[in-house]
């Protein structure tokens, strides 16, 4: 009972460092303590729901929360070139951002240079267009490494696009220690739900591994896998299968790491998560909750760490885009707000913030700053982050979380019998699953069961206050740009060099040794994302499973 | 006529396939044979796949913009090979103000998420109706 006295007086009245200069009040001079609960006496509480930064952390990860630090705001941008897609960033950094998430291009998701004929048509498109550390170089002009936490939605070829962070670092003798950020690295929901794979599932998770095991000892401010189950749930899983399909994909990856030597206490600690904040409001903030506890004890079970930072679960959310509506955009503009306070009272560490068009376009600058200010609006007006996880034993939500961890523990003792994520991969469990949940879905919204306002409800066909783009215009430049820039570096660069860090990949890709040191002796040679992805498709070939 | 069988082709490199998925789904209930082509396909895969399958219309899905550059190939690629009546429907992602271009080469219809399954299945029949009147009167140049 004493420790949790103390720990009650500790939690009551922190509040981090602004909490000495500036107490929190309400309008009305109410004064906030950083954290509410019940009554000491109640053990169960204490075990189960307890204190925001002590174990199961079902409240939050951190004694005071956003008091003592706010969430990342971190929205995803990136299109065109390199040089277009750096003056998006200084826009968004100047307006408040304050970190960044690089969107690549597909023909760089899928390790395609840019006159590959396949990405035809597709350079620049949904993201920046990376052909070789030159473009890089563009990318991060000017941008200081060691002041900024750098996020990149890679998967397949994440090696490449880390080695030439760290190139630019070292270029810039900026200490490699000091440079921080996530990459996404996270190939099995690739499988499951976005696409774009390259190789086999076992050889693409090997290499997720050896990115894995190098940054921990190498960059250790960088989370060198973000596991996500933004994309499985934006496929049609529910919150359920969101939360399992990501636990039984992350515990694929520990046992891998741990395979490899790795200890638990190096890797899960730099292990993040990747959540997205769908439309019900109350399922959403229990999913959050619940993911934390159900993630602590996971570890803990199955691991046995010593450290309490390897059952911390730490994740960033984007709001649902697949809740976005064409008809009447603007009205995207609430989804996202109750999605993004559904996110912060859940606790999440970064947030993204959909724009409103972005059902059908990319976010042009007015519609990436209203995105950016619903954020601010959240952090800094409304008051929600003055006190640490507000909700914690309203009667639903402990109740929805207990559900939610039920179900969840479950469906992963479900995938772990059927033999792991990489099976159910295989097999198709995945796959079959969320598209059966995607067309009841679809059923329930032609039936109007479920009410989608200004769709299938209340449907006037308003014209949109603002206009979207049509992003096929400038194609045919955009490609021949790139092109250009392309075979002018290979022009310069140094062939002999090349030839000889390729040769030198290829061996070690063949060997199973860790691939990372001549993935970044080739990206410094100027080796292209598309010659070293093809080293990397000769010894795995190419993975075309794909459900009828 | 006998049921209608479509080919929903994923083209471009886009890996959004749960609309695509999803249509396919609702169009068998509706009675069609449906075969979708997975991920990734190229305009000559696709139209591989349509003559393999003697299908009587193909649907492209497009979630990334690529629709502008690849729906025409596919029906290049229908024209190379002397395919004149197997219409091409389009959805996904696809701006207003690419419309008319897509319509002017050739697409007979673009479908949008605001369209419902039945406006979909009602829109997919009366094109293949079309076609298959043209088919009796051209029956030389049916596929192979």
């Amino acid at each position: 009972m004493n420790e949790i006295e103390n720990k009650r007086h500790q939690i009551d009245y922190s509040g981090g460092d602004e909490f000495q200069k500036k107490p929190y009040f309400t309008p009305s001079n109410i004064p906030i303590r950083n954290c509410y609960h019940p009554n000491i006496k109640d053990q169960a509480f204490y075990k189960k729901i307890g204190f925001p930064g002590s174990y199961p952390y079902t409240r939050g990860i951190y004694d005071s929360m956003y008091r003592s630090k706010l969430w990342s705001i971190r929205q995803y941008a990136g299109f065109g070139s390199a040089s277009q897609t750096n003056e998006r960033f200084q826009y968004l950094l100047s307006e408040g951002q304050d970190a960044l998430s690089v969107a690549f291009d597909l023909p760089t998701q899928l390790g395609l240079d840019s006159d590959h004929p396949l990405a035809k048509g597709e350079v620049g498109k949904v993201g920046v267009s990376i052909d070789s550390l030159y473009d890089m170089e563009l990318l991060f002009k000017d941008i200081p490494l060691d002041q900024m936490r750098t996020s990149m939605t890679i998967n397949a070829p994440a090696i490449i696009l880390y080695c030439m962070y760290i190139a630019i670092a070292e270029k810039r003798k900026t200490p490699l220690q000091s440079i921080a950020g996530t990459i996404q690295n996270d190939i099995l929901k690739e499988y499951i739900a976005r696409g774009t794979y390259i190789y086999p599932p076992k050889d693409s998770t090997r290499l997720t591994i050896d990115l894995i095991i190098y940054a921990q000892k190498h960059t250790p401010k960088i989370h060198p896998i973000s596991i996500s189950g933004y994309h499985i749930r934006e496929a049609g899983a529910n919150a359920v299968q969101e939360l399992a399909y990501t636990f039984a994909n992350a515990i694929t990856y520990l046992d891998e790491a741990i395979k490899h030597g790795v200890s638990i206490d190096s890797i899960a600690p730099r292990v993040s998560f990747f959540f997205s904040s769908d439309t019900n409001f109350f399922e959403e903030i229990a999913k959050f909750r619940a993911a934390r506890r159900i993630w602590a004890n996971l570890v803990k079970e199955r691991y046995v760490p010593n450290d309490p930072k390897s059952c911390q679960l730490r994740f960033h959310t984007q709001t649902a885009g697949s809740t976005l509506t064409e008809q009447e955009p603007e009205n995207n503009i609430i989804r996202v707000t109750l999605q993004a306070l559904a996110a912060v009272l859940g606790g999440t560490q970064s947030l993204h913030t959909n724009a409103l068009d972005e059902a059908e376009a990319l976010p042009n600058e007015t519609t990436a700053r209203i995105a950016l200010r619903t954020q601010q609006i959240i952090a800094f007006e409304s008051g929600v982050s003055d006190t640490t996880d507000p909700l914690g034993g309203s009667y639903f939500i402990e109740d929805l979380t207990d559900e939610m961890e039920e179900l969840v523990t479950s469906k992963v003792s479900e995938i772990l019998e059927m033999g792991g994520a990489i099976r159910a991969v295989e097999n198709g469990y995945y796959q079959r699953e969320i598209q059966q949940a995607a067309y009841q879905t679809h059923k329930k919204m032609e039936a109007r069961e479920k009410i989608v306002v200004g769709a299938n409800k209340s449907n006037q066909k308003n014209a949109s206050l603002f206009s979207t783009i049509s992003y096929g215009k400038q194609n045919e430049q955009q490609d021949n740009y790139q092109i250009d820039t392309l075979y002018a570096i290979k022009k310069r660069r140094n062939e002999i060099k090349v030839l000889k860090s390729l040769r030198e990949l290829r061996e070690a890709a063949t060997e199973e040794i860790n691939v990372v040191p001549y993935v970044l002796q080739a990206v410094k040679s100027y080796c292209t994302v598309g010659e070293i992805s093809d080293v990397f498709r000769e010894v795995f070939g190419e993975y075309t499973g794909e459900l009828e | 006529m006998s049921s209608i069988r479509i080919l929903i082709g994923k083209v471009g490199l886009d890996g959004h396939n749960r609309g695509a998925l999803v249509l396919a789904e609702a169009l068998r209930e509706n009675e069609m044979e449906v075969i979708y082509s997975g991920l990734r396909q190229t305009p000559e895969q696709i139209v591989k796949k349509a003559i393999a399958h003697n299908v009587h219309i193909i649907g492209l899905s497009s979630m990334a913009g690529a629709h502008r550059h690849i729906f025409p190939q596919v029906l290049e690629e229908l024209k190379m090979r002397g395919i004149t009546n197997v219409p091409v429907i389009g959805g996904g992602i696809i701006p207003a103000c690419d419309l008319s271009f897509l319509f002017d080469q050739g697409v007979s219809r673009i479908f949008t998420r605001s369209d419902s399954i039945d406006e979909i299945v009602k829109g997919i029949q009366s094109i293949v109706i079309t076609c298959q009147k043209d088919r009796k009167i051209d029956r030389k140049e049916t596929i192979r």
